[in-house]
């Protein structure tokens, strides 16, 4: 018993460090821009630079509407498919993997090809129009993780039954999601929403093949200019990633709990 | 005579090629508590779940206080529920819970705080209003599953085996009281059930049902009494099944394995010769000869169980056997296996059943 715990903690420890080494190694790296000693400048350069701020901003404001336009089709979709066509899952889990199959340079060529200004709907033609273009490429590429989430949270409630009893009771089908169904599953959709966060901020392909001021193309714009500040914002990138899995973690406590059989 | 509040008209519900349900055809009267009572698989929950609107009939309509409502989807047919698995919305208290059809309905914040204290009160459990569903015990929740559902006033209430997840002590108590509140609003209710016991004490009429076709429709006292097919008799108590030969339809004499009885309720128009089912209740037979117009039955004492206040005594017959429970006597030792012994009963306690001798 003793010896397999011990082998747990080597194992444990191992994955650890192979984690943890590069991450200090970049953390360290960044506080080097003076040959004097350890300093921040790196990260002061990278935090007064208007350009961060501008692009992070835009890559918030995008991810926020493609997690709104994220919830808006794959929650009532997998609520429905879950409900009336529980056959059809495996078919709808296999067209949500396929953006993790098809490169995202695949998708924004299709989408540059259908949506360009020679097409009948040439979303491409104006900033807004790019702008939706590229809400909904981050909203296919986001898919696996939301519906995933979302397909989670369904799991762990009767849905059938809990949809019946709102019915019963006069609610409508919009009223049962938005009332009974969505509350009961908000961490599934707020994990999902943080993961969708998380792609959008540091998303480049598609960002740069539409020409939108994104964060992802902002950083590998400056890490193809600059040495220290590139691993300033790989640290800061991670600590983004890693408040948003606090967040899901700190909101799992709020969630509504099942009853006692 | 008045029209029925709920008629179902010859439904017939088909599952892809499995027709589950053939043709169901019956009549509730405002204010009645009817049971369906039958095995799992037979059909009562799909007839309700027709009844609610979550299924639509194949064939078949199903109409209330003269109005069609077969294709009325279930949000507008203004019918409560209680389900097996309580069904309590996870992510509201209890206050919450029993206003959630209040307020779809569009009531005011008033009306709806003394509607949620009304129906609190009627199922004791005022003052609960704030706890969540997963800080309250199955016999509450159940509780609070039967006030959402009467909250708003229902034309109808349907239970789909609300007892059956609960424990024997809560389940008892708590029928009773559903019994007293369905009894308080007069609401008409139907009860599904696969409990024989929940349905004779609950219901004013009880419909058996056996693979998606109505057996017996009657009250507890006729269906326990008088079941009228071997199904009946066999799933509601623990009746004596055997197979007879009419020896003379005119006069009621029955030949059970070369030995005659007469029956007082004649042959159910079976013809002398014809092979026929009677079933006898454990209560009606006695151990001994009697004279004067009893039948009597010769045969063997088969086993004997020790029960406490009870002794079952199984009698075999040549081919079958029929058990009997006679109360526990002190100071008279019980009979032993292999014991010659006649048992008895009147003409009136042999209840001739519908359908063929097996």
């Amino acid at each position: 018993m003793k010896t397999s715990r011990l082998w747990a903690w080597i194992v444990f420890a191992l994955g650890a460090l192979y984690f943890i080494i590069p991450l200090l190694a970049t953390f360290e790296f960044s506080l080097r821009i003076r040959r004097d000693g350890y300093t921040f400048d790196a990260y002061a350069s990278v935090f007064s630079d208007p350009k961060f701020h501008q692009t992070f901003g835009y890559s918030i404001v995008v991810g926020i509407c493609t997690i709104v336009v994220g919830i808006l089709v794959i929650v009532p979709a997998a609520y429905y498919v879950r409900l009336k066509m529980p056959a059809l899952r495996p078919i709808i889990e296999f067209i949500s993997l396929l953006p993790l199959i098809i490169p995202a340079i695949i998708l924004v060529y299709g989408y540059i090809r259908l949506y360009s200004s020679s097409s009948w709907l040439p979303l491409t033609n104006s900033a807004m129009g790019t702008n939706i273009l590229l809400t909904l490429g981050y909203v296919a590429l986001a898919m696996p993780y939301m519906y995933r989430a979302v397909d989670t949270g369904l799991r762990t409630i009767d849905v059938q039954t809990l949809t019946e009893a709102a019915s019963i009771l006069g609610a409508s089908q919009t009223t049962i999601i938005l009332r009974v169904i969505l509350p009961n599953i908000v961490v599934a959709v707020l994990s999902g929403a943080f993961l969708t966060l998380a792609i959008v901020i540091g998303e480049f392909t598609i960002a740069s093949l539409l020409n939108r001021p994104a964060f992802g193309p902002y950083m590998q714009n400056i890490g193809a200019n600059r040495a220290y500040e590139p691993a300033a914002l790989a640290v800061i990138s991670f600590l983004i990633t890693w408040a948003a899995m606090g967040a899901i973690q700190l909101l799992a406590r709020f969630a509504p709990k099942t009853a006692k059989p | 005579m008045s029209e029925p509040f709920l008629r179902i008209e010859k439904i017939v519900k088909t599952f892809k090629n499995n027709t589950v349900i053939h043709g169901v055809d019956m009549a509730f009267d405002k204010g009645e508590f009817i049971s369906f009572l039958g095995p799992s698989g037979c059909g009562k929950t799909t007839i309700l779940r027709m009844i609610a609107g979550f299924e639509r009939p194949t064939t078949g309509s199903i109409v209330v206080d003269g109005k069609d409502i077969t294709d009325l989807p279930p949000n507008q047919r203004n019918f409560g529920m209680v389900f097996q698995a309580y069904a309590l919305f996870p992510n509201m208290n209890v206050f919450d819970n029993v206003a959630f059809g209040l307020k779809i309905a569009g009531r005011s914040r008033e009306q709806i705080a003394a509607r949620v204290d009304e129906m609190l009160k009627l199922i004791g459990l005022s003052g609960f209003e704030k706890r969540y569903p997963f800080e309250l015990s199955g016999g509450q929740q159940q509780r609070v599953a039967l006030a959402r559902a009467l909250a708003p006033s229902p034309r109808m209430l349907l239970l789909d085996e609300p007892l059956s997840a609960l424990d024997a002590k809560i389940r008892v108590s708590l029928r009773d009281e559903i019994r007293a509140v369905q009894r308080a609003l007069g609401i008409t209710t139907i009860f599904v059930t696969h409990d024989q016991e929940e349905a004779l004490s609950m219901s004013d009429r009880i419909c058996v049902l056996n693979a998606g076709r109505i057996e017996q429709i009657g009250t507890p006292f006729e269906i326990y009494n008088f079941p009228k097919t071997r199904f009946v008799a066999s799933f509601v108590g623990t009746l004596n099944i055997l197979n007879a030969k009419v020896a003379d339809a005119a006069t009621g004499r029955l030949l059970i394995e070369g030995q005659e009885i007469v029956t007082a309720r004649g042959t159910n128009g079976r013809a002398t010769g014809d092979a026929l089912a009677v079933a006898l209740r454990p209560e009606a037979l006695s151990l001994g000869r009697a004279n004067g117009g009893s039948n009597n039955l010769d045969g063997t004492i088969d086993e004997v169980h020790f029960l406490g206040a009870v002794v079952r005594i199984r009698v075999r017959f040549k081919d079958s056997a029929i058990s009997l429970d006679t109360f526990n006597r002190p100071h008279a030792a019980p009979p032993e296996r292999g014991q010659p012994i006649t048992v008895n009963f009147g003409r009136e306690d042999i209840l001739v059943l519908e359908g063929p001798a097996h």
